[in-house]
């Protein structure tokens, strides 16, 4: 087990009191709070490294490109990509997706053809390609999941016969907690030879992710959502796709040469990475992973378990609980209501008692649909959560459930 | 009353009490004084888009006043949306374009009625002006 107490005092916004009360955070599937090395790591590019990338000759400039593409190694390095060139960095995993999309899915997509998603994902990792399939005149399949949020694998397998060209699916669903069998979904699209994007946003800061394993073709995820800067994030893709991909921003650093009538492209990553990139962001995300590989993908998957479990307990025993997502595979995700209370109305008085959760749809409006609710309370936990917040936040429940009722 | 009279009540009826959680029992029980809006208006023609929670409000002119009625599917919500009926409701509408709704800030609701919070009560307040000014230009005619 992790030592929590001393992963808190790294935490600087853990420290505060909102409305007088100590702040709890458990938001952490929107984004977690970021360490003091990772805030160092910002205020220190900005401090004496600043200067733009791949273009000076200067001291500076190389001194910051080096950091830029040794973070690009150290991400390679951690989810066991073959290249460090299959690492192109994004603003997160919504650009990630969107990527892939937009170049993949219109050297794929013929009029008529279908993309494969799960009836869980965020929008972020719908929209795209259901607007994908609006445009070729397709049609954007979706694996149902039962009612404890589970992906039903058989409905899967029968969608799969309708050969789709594309299957994106998330690793673990930010509104039901649920984490998908990604490897046995990602196995069985390619015995149909079909390439599958995973959307990783909420695994990457929760378990050890190795790419060549899973086999995946396509891996997203956002530097914030794992204790990382904003606007920074990775897509890695396989090299036989990165390479037969035509770019998707076009602009400078991204081209090989140029003149008025044509232009040859980059190498890999560079062709996917037009324009100046979010240097320092990246440096932060870099940062941030490495905090994560110091304390260990068991040790924070083994904490955060606790505290769910721990977490779901004490919720059943409150009357008229409703958990949704109760899949046997289970990320620290807890969406909830009571009985008829409004999920905004629990959300506004928890947060006068110092408690930040999500209440709403959470992006994934579709997911609320299938449980017929507006939206859901949403409590997510992180490394440097404690049981300890978790009894405040049950009481604080009660409390509130007794207001409303 | 005129509106700077009522508000200036509900300020000081929340005076009394220092403790969050206070304010909004208060804040609770007041909503379910509410004057309830009609149930044959209570269709998606009368439902404020907001992201959370839903508010119905209708509004009628009467003898050059403007009658406010509503409901909302959230306590919260509905206590802060009687608020703003017993501020708004039966005045004029002269007088409801003029106030700025201040009393929301002094009491500490403030943040209800910012922008970034998806709960509908800013269109609503800009709805109940919006209804005001039609009457307005109506009674004019
Ligand atoms: C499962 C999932 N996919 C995609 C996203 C989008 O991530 P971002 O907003 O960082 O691009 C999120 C963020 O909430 C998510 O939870």
């Amino acid at each position: 087990m992790p030592d929590v107490a001393s992963i808190r005092k790294l935490f600087p916004a853990l420290h505060q009191e909102v409305y007088g009360k100590p702040l709890i955070y458990l938001d952490n599937a929107a984004t977690t709070q970021k360490p003091q090395q990772v805030i160092d790591r910002l205020v220190d590019y900005y401090s004496q490294e600043n200067s733009n990338i791949h273009r000076g000759v200067h001291h500076l400039s190389q001194k910051a490109t080096l950091a830029y593409e040794s973070a690009r190694v150290f991400i390679a390095g951690l989810i066991n990509a073959n290249h460090s060139h299959e690492i192109i960095f994004t603003r997160g995993t919504t650009e990630s997706i969107n990527l892939v999309a937009s170049s993949l899915g219109n050297l794929l997509m013929q009029q008529g053809d279908k993309v494969l998603i799960t009836a869980m994902e965020h929008h972020s990792n719908l929209v795209p390609w259901q607007q994908l399939c609006i445009k070729h005149r397709g049609e954007l399949l979706v694996t149902r999941f039962d009612e404890t949020g589970t992906t039903d694998l058989n409905h899967f397998k029968e969608l799969l016969t309708r050969k789709p060209k594309i299957v994106a699916i998330a690793h673990i669903s930010n509104a039901l907690g649920t984490i998908n069998p990604i490897q046995e979904m990602i196995r069985l699209s390619h015995e149909q030879g079909i390439p599958v994007l995973v959307d990783g946003a909420q695994s990457i800061a929760h378990s050890a992710i190795d790419v060549q394993q899973l086999d995946c073709d396509f891996f997203a995820f956002s530097a914030h959502k794992a204790y990382g800067p904003m606007g920074a994030g990775v897509l890695y893709g396989k090299t036989k796709w990165l390479e037969k991909m035509p770019p998707y921003h076009f602009g400078g650093e991204m081209v090989d040469k140029v003149n008025f009538t044509e232009t040859t492209f980059n190498i890999l990553p560079f062709k996917f990475e037009a324009g100046t990139p979010n240097v320092e962001a990246v440096l932060g995300m870099e940062t941030a992973l490495k905090f994560v590989k110091e304390i260990g993908y068991e040790n924070i998957t083994a904490h955060e378990d606790a505290l769910l479990r721990y977490a779901t307990q004490k919720l059943m025993e409150i009357e008229d609980m409703k958990i949704f997502g109760s899949s046997p595979h289970k990320a620290a995700v807890i969406s909830f209501q009571i009985g008829n209370i409004h999920p905004f109305d629990m959300g506004t008085l928890l947060d006068k008692m110092g408690i930040a959760v999500r209440t709403g749809h959470h992006c994934a409006q579709p997911v609320m649909d299938a449980f017929d609710v507006p939206g859901t309370v949403r409590a997510s936990f992180a490394v440097y959560n404690t049981f300890q917040e978790i009894d405040t936040f049950i009481a604080a429940i009660k409390k509130a459930s007794a207001m409303l009722a | 009353m005129k509106t700077e009279e009522i508000q200036a009540q509900i300020i000081s009826e929340f005076a009394a009490f220092d403790d969050w959680m206070d304010k909004y029992n208060l804040l609770i029980e007041m909503g379910k004084d509410t004057p309830m809006i009609d149930a044959r208006f209570k269709t998606n023609n009368h439902l404020i888009s907001g992201c959370q929670s839903k508010v119905w409000l209708h509004a009628e002119y009467v003898d050059g006043k403007v009658f406010f009625t509503a409901d909302s599917d959230a306590v919260i919500t509905k206590g802060i949306v009687n608020l703003l009926i017993r501020a708004l409701s039966g005045q004029s509408p002269d007088d409801i374009l003029a106030t700025d709704l201040g009393f929301l800030d002094q009491i500490g609701l403030k943040e209800h009625l910012s922008p970034t919070r998806s709960n509908g009560l800013l269109s609503m307040v800009q709805q109940m002006k919006l209804y005001a000014k039609v009457f307005k230009l109506k009674a004019g005619n």
